[in-house]
């Protein structure tokens, strides 16, 4: 698979970056005349993937996306591509015909195959919603110009579960936020979020952890509200605020208890300049404290992008791909995702690329 | 119809008019699929499972409750049931099968909203003819590979280029 080591976007701190990590456009699309993927057989299945194929945009030579076959590839690679959020862990553990065609810069992917029979992304840098929403409706103009698209007169948009009908959009943010968790404050944003029917996830959507203190922020409503007004709340009022609350707690830490706060960020640096073992959850945990340190203006020395890239290369896929004279000499075997411990190989990589990353 | 096979005695299912020879052809399925001639698949098993379990027991008139509320949709088969167990419906005419149950769940879901606001394609017309044509030259081009017809395979990948390439300047 021809990927490259990590998303080039990620290195790119875009609009309020010291909060807003990315912002992303999700689209769900079926086809008309073919049943929804869950209810299609594997030659429908397989039906669905050539057609969108042999769409004039998502060819190769079209618009430079590369097709990626889910069931010719390796579980290491599919894993790749799940660490890097071009795809869900539902796609990945899936078995049957599934694509996923992804843009040069990665911002944009479309998977073939999931939920719905199309599922586009655009994933941009920062608070940048307005624009990954323009390229996203640019691209489904170019889709629905070839295919025809399952609409509702009254229901808009249909898809495979019925709570996703009408604008078929998901919005969603992702927003780190050390400050809110320090001080105790995430149970009011979950509640808050809640009233506003907004759902909040972690670092790799439905169903994981917060690692390293990220959250995504989505809409749950998708008919009634039209995309600009989503939107609009989202970007004029939902973000700025939930910003505006992370950085009012980080100046109480910061006012409270700077001395505490500066020691965390500073032995977090220290740990990851210096750990010949490094484990994923240790490792994500102190570089979020580097992130804050970093936002917070205490490391003036270490690039935000540095940091933001090793959030995915200590993903057990990515960490897998780094040529191992680059950093150690630890060769690691191709495995599978269930064999993708956190050995002591494995640590051992991860504490090496962090060292050679950060200057240990 | 009731029309035996010209080959043998199981009944005929292909009626065809044989303009050469000037004379009707009735075929069973086996001796029309030898001859040449597509033969439509029969129903998936799990369609007619669907059916027959919706299907009221003999001498049993349909009450007006089934009536209005199928329990299977006549596009793809799937069963409401099924998707209270999933949460998935089988193809976008499920939306008319379970309109009347679907309106419940999706307003409860979406905050009593009943209706989509926002965007909708700019369809033209031809759309619709465009995609059957694409995809009946996809099946036709797997049945050719399948049977090993390579020439026709390669015609088949070049009209199918054309078209792309005709839509990419349209």
């Amino acid at each position: 698979m021809n990927l490259k080591q990590t998303g080039p976007w990620i290195e790119h701190s875009g609009p309020d970056a010291d909060v807003v990590v990315s912002s992303r456009a999700r689209l769900a699309r079926n086809l008309t005349g073919l049943p929804f993927v869950n209810q299609a057989s594997d030659t429908q299945r397989r039906e669905i993937l050539q057609l969108v194929r042999s769409l004039p945009f998502a060819s190769e030579r079209g618009e430079g996306l590369v097709w990626i076959d889910l069931q010719q590839s390796t579980s290491e690679d599919r894993r790749l591509l799940f660490e890097r959020h071009l795809v869900s862990r539902q796609f990945i553990e899936s078995v049957s015909p599934r694509a996923v065609a992804i843009a040069d810069d990665e911002q944009l992917s479309v998977m073939v195959n999931e939920e719905d029979h199309l599922r586009m992304q655009v994933l941009l840098p920062g608070l940048e919603l307005e624009e990954a929403w323009r390229r996203a409706v640019e691209f489904d103009r170019r889709l629905e110009k070839h295919a025809d698209i399952a609409v509702h007169p009254r229901w808009g948009y249909l898809t495979a579960c019925p709570t996703n009908v009408g604008t078929a959009i998901r919005f969603s943010v992702m927003l780190h936020l050390p400050g809110l968790r320090l001080t105790n404050e995430l149970e009011r944003l979950r509640r808050a979020s809640n009233d506003l029917d907004l759902a909040v996830r972690g670092f790799y959507g439905e169903g994981s952890d917060s690692s390293g203190d990220f959250y995504q922020v989505s809409n749950q409503l998708t008919l009634g509200v039209s995309e600009t007004d989503l939107l609009a709340t989202f970007v004029g009022e939902v973000v700025p605020r939930i910003v505006a609350y992370e950085r009012m707690a980080r100046d109480i830490l910061v006012e409270r208890s700077a001395t505490l706060l500066e020691d965390r960020v500073h032995r977090a640096l220290g740990t990851l300049r210096s750990a010949r073992l490094l484990g994923i959850e240790e490792s994500m945990k102190h570089l979020s404290r580097v992130r804050l340190g970093i936002a917070l203006g205490l490391l003036p020395d270490v690039p935000l992008g540095t940091v933001q890239r090793l959030f995915l290369e200590v993903q057990p896929a990515h960490l897998r791909r780094i040529r191992p004279d680059s950093i150690d000499d630890t060769a690691l075997e191709p495995v599978g995702e269930d064999r993708m411990l956190d050995d002591e190989r494995t640590r051992r990589r991860r504490a090496a690329l962090v060292r050679h990353e950060l200057g240990g | 119809m009731n029309t035996k096979c010209d080959k043998c005695d199981q009944p005929a299912e292909v009626h065809e008019i044989d303009v050469e020879a000037g004379r009707d052809v009735h075929l069973c399925r086996e001796h029309a699929v030898e001859a040449g001639f597509q033969v439509p698949q029969s129903a998936p098993v799990t369609e007619l499972l669907t059916q027959f379990a919706t299907m009221p027991p003999p001498g049993e008139k349909p009450t007006p409750r089934r009536a209005e509320r199928p329990t299977a949709c006549e596009h793809c088969g799937a069963t409401f049931a099924r998707f209270r167990k999933t949460g998935l419906l089988g193809c976008p005419d499920c939306y008319e099968s379970f309109a009347r149950q679907l309106e419940a769940v999706i307003a409860r879901s979406q905050n009593g909203a009943n209706a989509h606001v926002g965007r909708v394609p700019d369809r033209s017309s031809d759309l619709v003819d465009l995609q059957a044509l694409r995809r009946s030259l996809i099946e036709e081009l797997d049945r050719a590979v399948a049977s090993e017809q390579y020439e026709r395979a390669a015609d088949l990948r070049d009209r199918l280029n054309t078209l792309t390439a005709d839509e990419a300047r349209g």
